[in-house]
C-alpha cells in the first residue's frame, strides 16, 4: 500500500510575523521557513506505517515555488521514499491544492493520503476534507490515532470539541493530523545526506489538467487591534479587588 | 439571498455556537433557514424554531445523522444547497469537518472561521494565528462559510416561531461508521461559551494540580481550559486546549495560570475582555497581553485566590 503525504512550506511557527505596510499580505521575504508542524506529524505517521510493514512506499508531495523542494527534502530525510513537486507561482488556495493532489492520486493510486489538519499560515483547515470529497473517499480528520484493520477498513480516533470520537472508515481514506497523533522525529545527519539522492519528480498544473487560479480575492491584510498594556498587581487581594471594583467582571 | 445554517446541537438542545452563527447569518441578510440534522432531534429543531429571525427549520431526523459523520452530512447539505446563496456553519469541530467537504463537492471555495461580515460577499478572517486579519471576497455562486463564534454575539434563543419542516435523508455514503466516543464529563460551563475561563499551562506540573484551578473555577462558575503544553504533557484531555488549533475563546474574564503565552496560545484567547496572568516568570510573554499580571508562585497564589474569592 502506498501512502501519499502532503507537506507545506510555511513561515516558521516561532517567527513573529509582520503585516506588510501596503496591506497586501504578510512579510515572507528573509523570514525563516519550515514545514508546517501538522505536516511533520503527517510525515511521521506515514513513515511509521512503512516501518510497521503496513505501507510499502511513502511519497511526499508539495506544491508551489521551487523552494518547496526544500520542504520535500525534509520529508525525505524523515523517511519518505520519493517526492513530487507540483510547480507553479500562482497563489494556491485549498480547493486548487485539493484538485492538484487529487490529480496526482489518480496517477499514483495511494490508499492513504495524510495531510496536516491546518496550515499555520492561512489557518484554513480545508484541504484534507476537500481532497476526500473530490476522491469520493472517507475522511478521518483531526486524528489522534490511526489503526489499519485487516479487512479494508481503518479505525481513526478524532479530536472533537467534547473529547475523542472513534470512527471506522473504508479504505482508501484521507487522514488529517492533530497534535497528539505522534511526536515527529528529527532527521539524522546521515538521513539528511541520503535524502539528497532520493528522486523528486516535478509536474505542472497544466500536465495535471487543473486550473489552479485562486477563487477568493484578498482585498486587504491588516493588523489586529492591539491590547492596551496592563498593570502588575502585588498581591492576590489586590487582584481580586481590581477584578471586583475596577474591571467589574466578578 | 437565502442562507442555510447547519445548526450545532446535541439532539435535545441547540449548542451555543449556533446562536453566534445566527447573528452572522443575519448580518449577511436575506431569508434564514436552519438545518437540524440528527437522530431524535425534534427538541433541537423546536429550539431552533424559537430563535427570532429564523424563517424556517428543516428537520432531518435519521439514524444516518446520529453522529453527524461528514460523509453523510455533506451529501445532505449538497442536496439542499441549490436553493441557497450561502451555506454556513459554526466553526466547531463538526462544522470544520463537514463544510470543506460540502464546498469541494459544490466546486466552490470555503471561507473559514469568519470573524466579521463586511457585505454578503466579503468577510474578515484571521490568519497567522490571529496576528493578521484578512478581508476576503468571494464571487462563488454559493458561499460556504464557517463562523468563529467569538466574532459574533449570541442571538436571542426565544421569541420566534418558525415552522419546522421534516425532510428526508440523502442516503448513506457507505464510507464511515461511528464506533464510540470518549467525552470529558464535567458539570462546568462549556469552554467556548463560558463567561469566565481559568486555564493552566505547563507550570501546573501535573494533572492532579488542575484541582487547584477547578476550585477557583467552582467559585467563579468558570470553565477550565489549558495550553497545548499542558495537553501534550497529558495533564488534561485534548478538549481543554485553547489556542490557534484548539478552541478559540473570548470570555469576559480569562485567568491564565502557569502559561508562558506562546503565540499559538494567545491566538485562542487574546480577544477576551479582561485577561489575568499568574506566572512566576516576570518576563513571560503572557504579561504583554494581560490586563492584570501577578508575578507569583501559582502553588501559593491560586489557593489564596480561592480563599479570597470566598470572602
Amino acid at each position: 500500500m502506498k501512502v501519499l503525504v502532503a507537506v507545506k512550506r510555511v513561515v516558521d511557527f516561532n517567527v513573529k510575523i509582520r503585516v506588510k505596510a501596503d496591506g497586501t499580505g504578510v512579510e515572507t521575504a528573509n523570514v525563516k521557513m519550515s514545514m508546517n508542524p501538522f505536516d511533520e506529524i503527517g510525515v511521521e505517521e506515514a513513515v511509521r506505517l512503512k516501518e510497521a510493514g503496513k505501507a510499502t512506499e511513502v511519497i511526499a508531495i508539495s506544491l508551489g515555488l521551487p523552494q518547496v523542494q526544500e520542504t520535500i527534502r525534509t520529508a525525505l530525510a524523515m523517511g519518505a521514499d520519493r517526492g513530487i513537486h507540483v510547480q507553479t507561482d500562482v497563489e494556491l488556495q485549498p480547493l486548487a491544492v485539493a484538485k492538484l493532489i487529487k490529480a496526482v492520486v489518480d496517477k499514483e493510486k495511494p490508499e492513504i493520503c495524510i495531510l496536516g489538519k491546518q496550515a499555520i499560515d492561512d489557518d484554513a483547515n480545508q484541504t484534507g476534507q476537500m481532497l476526500s470529497a473530490l476522491l469520493g473517499w472517507s475522511q478521518g480528520c483531526f486524528a489522534s490515532k490511526l489503526a489499519i484493520n485487516g479487512d479494508g477498513t481503518a479505525n481513526v480516533t478524532r479530536e472533537v470539541d467534547g473529547g475523542l470520537e472513534t470512527v471506522t472508515l473504508k479504505l482508501p481514506l484521507v487522514l488529517t493530523t492533530d497534535l497528539r497523533l505522534n511526536e515527529p522525529r528529527y532527521a539524522s545527519l546521515p538521513n539528511i545526506m541520503k535524502a539528497k539522492k532520493k528522486p523528486i519528480e516535478t509536474l505542472t498544473p497544466e500536465q495535471l489538467g487543473v486550473d489552479p487560479a485562486p477563487r477568493l480575492k484578498t482585498l486587504k491584510v491588516g493588523e489586529p487591534p492591539k491590547r492596551k498594556s496592563g498593570v502588575k498587581v502585588k498581591s492576590v487581594a489586590e487582584l481580586v479587588d481590581k477584578l471586583r471594583n475596577e474591571a467589574k467582571v466578578i | 439571498m437565502r442562507v442555510l445554517l447547519l445548526a450545532e446541537h446535541d439532539n435535545a438542545a441547540l449548542k451555543p455556537a449556533t446562536l453566534n452563527a445566527v447573528t452572522a447569518a443575519k448580518e449577511i441578510g436575506g431569508e434564514l433557514v436552519l438545518l437540524v440534522a440528527g437522530q431524535a432531534c425534534r427538541p433541537a429543531a423546536e429550539a431552533a424554531a424559537a430563535v427570532p429571525g429564523v424563517a424556517k427549520v428543516l428537520l432531518a431526523d435519521d439514524a444516518l445523522y446520529a453522529h453527524r459523520l461528514a460523509e453523510n452530512l455533506a451529501k445532505l447539505l449538497v442536496q439542499l444547497s441549490g436553493d441557497y446563496t450561502h451555506v454556513i456553519a459554526p466553526a466547531t469541530s463538526s462544522g470544520k469537518n463537514v463544510m470543506p467537504r460540502v464546498a469541494a463537492l459544490l466546486d466552490v471555495a470555503q471561507i473559514s472561521e469568519i470573524s466579521a461580515v463586511v457585505s454578503p460577499d466579503t468577510f474578515v478572517r484571521t490568519i497567522y494565528a490571529g496576528n493578521a486579519l484578512a478581508t476576503v471576497q468571494s464571487a462563488e455562486r454559493i458561499k460556504v462559510i464557517t463562523v468563529r463564534m467569538t466574532g459574533f454575539d449570541a442571538a436571542p434563543a426565544s421569541g420566534g416561531s418558525a415552522a419546522v419542516e421534516a425532510i428526508g435523508a440523502a442516503g448513506d455514503a457507505g464510507l464511515s461508521r461511528f464506533v464510540g466516543q470518549d467525552l470529558s464529563k464535567n458539570e462546568r460551563p462549556e469552554l467556548t461559551s463560558a463567561r469566565i475561563v481559568v486555564s493552566g499551562g505547563r507550570g501546573m506540573q501535573s494533572g492532579d494540580n488542575f484541582k487547584l484551578l477547578e476550585a477557583v473555577a467552582d467559585k467563579l462558575g468558570a470553565a477550565v481550559g489549558a495550553s497545548r503544553a499542558a495537553v501534550d504533557a497529558g495533564f488534561v484531555p485534548n478538549d481543554y486546549q485553547v489556542g490557534q488549533t484548539g478552541k478559540v475563546v473570548a470570555p469576559d474574564l480569562y485567568i491564565a495560570v502557569g502559561i508562558s503565552g506562546a503565540i499559538q496560545h494567545l491566538a485562542g484567547m487574546k480577544d477576551s475582555k479582561v485577561i489575568v496572568a499568574i506566572n512566576k516568570d516576570e518576563d513571560a510573554p503572557i504579561f504583554q497581553v494581560a490586563d492584570y499580571g501577578l508575578v507569583a508562585d501559582l502553588f501559593q497564589a491560586v489557593p489564596e485566590l480561592t480563599k479570597e474569592l470566598s470572602k
